[in-house]
């Protein structure tokens, strides 16, 4: 009973997108001025383990971002905080040297152009995949090819590495053995840059794609069945529905996960330009590095802190900038997409 | 049966097969990772990697079970973290989606733009990791692994809108006429009723858990405190040495004692890999509903 209600509450909502926005954030209902009274107490105690959590990891991260302002230097014999506090005001000086720095022409364009590709592909195969596996016969089957296909969204990009490492080994891998059988030389993956983009994109929607079918696969379902029954009366083929019924009932959600994933232009998925590429190797350096694998890199070796900070603090308010501004624009576009 | 609004037969059995091949290449990988660890070293020094190995060898799990004590800790850390992470983040999750839910709640507002900012903006990862390490001092702890996943924005979302859209407000009410307290309406109506909810926050932090490595990658250096993702992690550190130069100046036999055979690792990976995918077909159904409630999950 109670799942019945819920599946009705998924189609209802068009896939849940409306959820999102029922975060109303009480500026209705400010007209009466409420006593505070005990159950207040409670459910404040109720959301306080939460609360404690988001001060401590989430709000005491954005106070700790002064140290991309300072010049820190650890003072001995003080706690870290006196030495955060003592240390010299620069200003924008750890900013203006990350971004007048050789690596960041690089890392901006790589972050940016593989997030494009990522996006443009995470949506066109994933939505073609899904139109595709609700047309066919056999329920049962499109069940066992969803469960399949959903699998690899369960693997760490390091476990995923070593399945990357057994095709592209260069002496055993099997790409290489199958090279020499066909009389191709041998290629050395690891070290040629050439070839990463395409197995980068390659591996990012093998990754995606299935879980992704799934989340678009579920907004199909949710469509009224009437809307096709019209549809045939009216003269129009499978391909004419999925154009003009399925496409434009889905619409909705396409238009959220574009926008979540235009607000996260700026960040790449770590464990895939670190783990696949086996930890970013020099040779494939300016092909395969982000600002997240530069930034983490960094933060490993001995550059200062703070020029590290400053690096992750452009990341962050530039991806605070953009997940905002394609709020914005698609609210002007649609207003009943938006997000926020 | 009806077949007056399908697609032809022809255009059925070619979708069939675009989806076969698509599901195939989903798995083969870890079918092929299985058949290299249980390949002979001589198999896989003359022939390489290949489907059906010349010679099988199961020496890579006999490795593995002759090292059982490096492995078992490794092991015990996965699920040490793995359970009382996906304990601590439920309870916090649902406790928090459930205030949020109840409409006259005072604090709504507060607790909700609390919970929104970090979705649209965070320190990055050098702030978070510039506390944990020197004000919370999570360097070389558990907690390291555990607190920093516990919660995530968009599970409190998941459940406050279960909560608002599937517990009708005149059991609440009723409850409260009895003289229940918000903590006993909590445990013994919303916890029971919301079992749906529950197992999908539970899932998507289990998963998150097993399969973290990064936070073990910052925090970690107590080799007692490793898991088995982290574990697979330090091996990758070899082959990296490798790959970058090849001939570096090592004996064949400096080479071997340093590393673990290729068999062995494949066959970690396998030890990950096979919880895993023996599990989760189960609990497939719920990942689908919490990513339809919640509509995305980033």
């Amino acid at each position: 009973m109670l799942k019945t209600m819920l599946i009705f509450d998924y189609k209802r909502k068009a896939g849940g997108i409306k959820l999102m926005k029922s975060l109303n954030f009480g500026w209705k209902k400010q007209k009466v001025k409420k006593k505070w009274t005990k159950e207040d107490s409670e459910l404040a105690v109720l959301g306080l383990p939460a609360f404690i959590w988001f001060a401590l990891f989430s709000y005491l991260p954005m106070f700790g971002l002064i140290i991309a302002f300072k010049n820190y230097k650890i003072k001995p014999g003080h706690s870290f905080l006196y030495s955060l506090f003592m240390s010299e005001w620069v200003g924008f000086k750890n900013f203006k040297f990350f971004i007048e720095s050789n690596a960041f022409y690089m890392l901006l364009r790589n972050t940016v152009l593989y997030n494009i590709v990522f996006i443009i592909l995470g949506i066109l195969i994933p939505v073609t995949l899904a139109i595709m596996i609700s047309l066919i016969y056999s329920k049962f089957k499109s069940k066992v090819y969803q469960t399949m296909m959903f699998f690899p969204h369960f693997m760490s990009w390091v476990v995923v590495s070593y399945f990357v490492y057994a095709f592209l080994n260069p002496d055993k891998g099997l790409l290489n053995l199958i090279f020499v059988e066909i009389g191709k030389d041998p290629v050395k993956w690891y070290s040629s840059p050439k070839y990463w983009p395409y197995i980068l994109v390659f591996m990012q929607v093998w990754k995606t794609a299935g879980y992704s079918m799934v989340v678009y696969l579920a907004s199909i379902t949710g469509i009224d069945g009437s809307l096709y029954e019209a549809a045939v009366i009216d003269g129009a083929n499978k391909f004419k529905q999925a154009i003009y019924i399925t496409l434009p009932s889905i619409k909705p959600i396409v238009i959220m996960m574009f926008i979540l994933n235009v607000g996260k232009i700026f960040y790449s998925d770590f464990g895939l330009f670190y783990q696949v590429t086996q930890r970013v190797p020099n040779s494939l350096y300016t092909t395969v590095s982000t600002f997240d694998t530069y930034i983490y890199n960094a933060l490993q070796s001995n550059v200062a802190i703070e020029k590290t900070a400053a690096a992750s603090f452009f990341q962050a308010v530039a991806c605070c900038i953009t997940i905002l501004l394609a709020n914005y624009i698609v609210s002007k576009i649609d207003s009943d997409s938006a997000i926020i | 049966m009806n077949r007056l609004n399908e697609i032809k037969w022809t255009t059925n059995v070619l979708f069939n097969i675009v989806f076969l091949i698509t599901s195939l290449i989903c798995i083969i990988p870890v079918f092929f990772v299985f058949m290299i660890s249980v390949s002979s070293e001589q198999s896989l020094a003359e022939f390489g990697y290949r489907f059906i190995p010349k010679y099988f060898s199961g020496s890579a799990y006999v490795f593995l079970w002759n090292e059982k004590n490096m492995i078992l800790q490794a092991l015990f850390i996965s699920v040490l973290v793995t359970v009382l992470g996906t304990v601590i983040g439920v309870f916090a999750t649902t406790t928090m989606g459930y205030a949020l839910s109840r409409r006259n709640f005072i604090l709504k507002g507060f607790y909700t733009w609390v919970v929104f900012i970090p979705m649209i903006f965070n320190g990055g990862m050098v702030a978070s990791y510039v506390v944990n390490v020197n004000i919370l001092g999570l360097k070389d702890s558990i907690w390291a692994l555990i607190l920093p996943l516990a919660i995530s924005p968009f599970n409190i979302i998941i459940t406050k809108t279960f909560f608002k859209s599937t517990i009708p407000d005149s059991i609440i009410e009723s409850a409260k006429i009895d003289g229940a307290s918000q903590f006993s309406i909590f445990m013994r109506i919303v916890v029971p009723i919301s079992k749906p909810v529950i197992a999908t926050i539970a899932l998507f932090l289990t998963f998150a858990y097993w399969n973290d490595w990064f936070q073990s990658s910052l925090y970690i250096t107590n080799s007692d405190l490793i898991s088995l993702q982290a574990l697979l992690n330090n091996m990758l550190k070899n082959i990296q040495y490798i790959a970058n130069n090849p001939t570096a100046g090592l004996s064949l036999q400096q080479y071997k004692n340093q590393m673990p055979t290729e068999s062995v690792r494949m066959a970690i990976a396998i030890l990950i890999v096979v919880p895993i995918a023996c599990a989760y077909p189960f609990f497939q159904k719920y990942f689908i509903t919490g990513l339809t409630i919640g509509a995305v999950k980033g």
